[in-house]
């Protein structure tokens, strides 16, 4: 099969979950990465190490392994700004998660006084395909400033609709926000050309690259040309632990908002009266912040970097090509999202006639193979497509045409298990 | 989980409901009516009661769901009607107390008779709630039709 990485077996054996037997002796086939990745050895020795050899707080501790652990710390950033053609290391802020860095740009463009201030009849643009964590807060900030919430619908095949991008981005628009590969669907949004018309206008550019960076190479300087000011993603699905997200964002515009959270770290000098806060990356990091797991994050990022992430991408797309295939042999079966392999990324969500996505998940399990049921925290992309849930099962660059085989085997056994066939 | 842990959860009396369910349909007339969904995987249950002179007189509903969720609504209804309010509330309370009890509560067959199928449920916790949704949908909406009934004999006999 042309584009699978060539040392498969042997990336394989850098994930050492991928060994492990489940309950009566079968092994684990985990389809479920756009939930969240496995961690290859690295990683863990990575964390381990730190912990056993280097812990001590970052930038506030004068000694020895205060000055270890702060430089492993600032060096994870560089190696994340590095790997994301960053800018500038310094635009790159340590959050929980891509929900958090979500979250503090719709909390502090709400209390941004000046050209990003938010007011009424203000207007804030996203997609009917954004994850629950890129709805939300948009919701939040909208209703608290009498601003109007606006989105992009879908096209049957789960792409987005741009025939209204004209009327929908205008003078009264303030954000856009999208996400550029759908948890749901799978789609890969044209994100520079949004960001080109929502430039035009002087509205400020949020991506959400969840689920893109774990899958294509991002050169942040080429999408900040085309008009990117900020980008949210997720540590635990590059292969890194949880508890760690990244914001990066243009120096200016994170110059000009205001703190998220206040505290320890994110202040120049503090007064009884008033404070004067620290500069980027640094006035968005209030408290000692995620020490190990951004430690974990950038051993993460160097793993993917040294397998190359084209190679990852070009991986990614010869195992969905060959799994929306083998799927579409499966009778009762519909994919929901693009069925051209190049539009999208590597979760399919599907239905399965007459067998309920939890049903199907379950019965997938006593295969061994783990896949998600639900909404997949996509709600309103599930009701365009007028299903309540579906099954994702979704690859990444440890999955096998094997792993996709036992999909399908497994598929077969549930229509038989609920008496379809 | 293995394959027999799957025909534990999966008993033939469920798979028989989810085909053939009991008592679905919102009907008139109702006292109450309640929607209750399962946040995590979004199954939803629309839920009616009718009560007459202290007996549950009928129990309709329009779910979406799971197998396990939705032969559980079919069961919970054909268990409740025709029951005294105070009955149908016991046989609620059994089934909770079976479906929370991490698989170490025994059921009893008298009373929950097709539920104790569900026995199996308990020990799949991310399934429990599939299980209990409609039942506490029924819970909430029986308290809401007697708290109305309350409220209404108070103002008559004001
Ligand atoms: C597209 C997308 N956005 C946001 C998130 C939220 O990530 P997290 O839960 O790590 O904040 C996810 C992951 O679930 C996602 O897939």
């Amino acid at each position: 099969m042309d584009g699978l990485l060539p040392e498969l077996e042997v990336i394989r054996k850098d994930f050492p979950i991928l060994e492990r037997e489940l309950a009566g002796g079968k092994p684990l086939v985990y389809l479920d990465s756009a939930n969240t990745s496995q961690k290859p050895q690295v990683v863990i020795d990575t964390m381990v190490d730190h912990l056993e050899r280097h812990n001590a707080n970052v930038a506030r501790a004068m000694h020895q392994l205060g000055a270890e652990s702060s430089e492993a710390f600032e060096s994870a950033r560089d190696k994340i700004a590095a790997f994301v053609n960053a800018p500038s290391r310094d635009e790159i802020i340590f959050t929980k998660n891509a929900s958090e860095a979500l979250n503090l740009v719709a909390n502090t463009l709400a209390w941004a006084r000046g050209p990003l201030e938010i007011g009424e009849g203000d207007e804030v643009v996203i997609t009917e395909m954004e994850h629950h964590s890129n709805i939300v807060p948009w919701q939040l900030l909208t209703e608290r400033k009498g601003a109007t919430l606006r989105w992009f619908g879908l096209h049957d095949d789960g792409t987005l609709d741009l025939s209204d991008i004209d009327s929908l981005i205008n003078e009264k628009t303030k954000v856009v926000s999208l996400t550029w590969v759908s948890n749901m669907l799978g789609t890969i949004n044209p994100v520079a050309e949004i960001a080109r018309k929502a430039k035009a206008v002087g509205a400020i550019v949020v991506v959400d690259a969840s689920q893109a960076v774990p899958q294509m190479p991002v050169d942040l300087v080429e999408l900040a040309e085309a008009g990117v000011d900020l980008l949210a993603f997720t540590g635990h699905k590059v292969v890194g632990p949880t508890g760690i997200g990244v914001l990066w964002g243009r120096t200016e515009i994170l110059d000009q908002l205001p703190p998220f959270l206040g505290g320890g770290e994110m202040i120049e000098t503090v007064a009884m009266e008033r404070s004067t806060y620290a500069g980027i990356p640094h006035k968005f990091e209030a408290g000692t912040p995620p020490i190990v797991e951004a430690v974990g994050l950038g051993a993460a990022v160097d793993y993917l970097g040294h397998v190359g992430m084209a190679a990852i991408r070009d991986h990614e797309h010869a195992i969905t090509a060959y799994a929306l295939e083998a799927m579409a042999t499966v009778s009762g079966l519909t994919v929901l999202g693009p069925l051209d392999a190049s539009l999208r990324g590597g979760a399919i969500s599907f239905e399965l006639d007459g067998v309920h996505p939890h049903d199907v998940a379950q019965v997938l399990d006593s295969r061994g193979v783990a896949v998600r049921a639900g909404h997949h925290c996509a709600k309103p992309a599930h009701k365009r497509f007028g299903v309540q849930a579906s099954t994702r099962a979704s690859s990444y660059l440890y999955t096998t045409p094997g792993e996709i085989d036992a999909l399908v085997e497994a598929l077969e056994y549930t229509r038989s298990y609920f008496k379809l066939s | 989980m293995t394959a027999q842990d799957l025909d534990a959860l999966y008993q033939e009396i469920i798979l028989d409901h989810y085909k053939n369910p009991l008592n679905k349909g919102l009907r008139d007339p109702f006292e109450a009516e309640v929607h209750h969904v399962n946040p995590t995987c979004g199954d939803e249950v629309t839920l009616r009661v009718h009560l007459t002179d202290g007996k549950v007189s009928d129990v309709s509903y329009d779910a979406m769901g799971c197998s396990i969720s939705q032969a559980s609504t079919s069961v919970m209804t054909d268990l409740v009607i025709g029951k005294s309010v105070e009955e149908a509330m016991s046989i609620q309370a059994s089934f909770q107390e079976l479906m929370q009890g991490r698989g170490n509560v025994e059921p009893d067959e008298e009373v929950l008779e097709d539920g104790i199928a569900f026995a199996g449920v308990a020990k799949f916790p991310a399934r429990v709630k599939c299980a209990l949704l409609s039942w506490m949908a029924w819970k909430d909406a029986t308290a809401q039709a007697l708290a109305d009934a309350g409220t209404d004999e108070e103002t008559t006999n004001g």
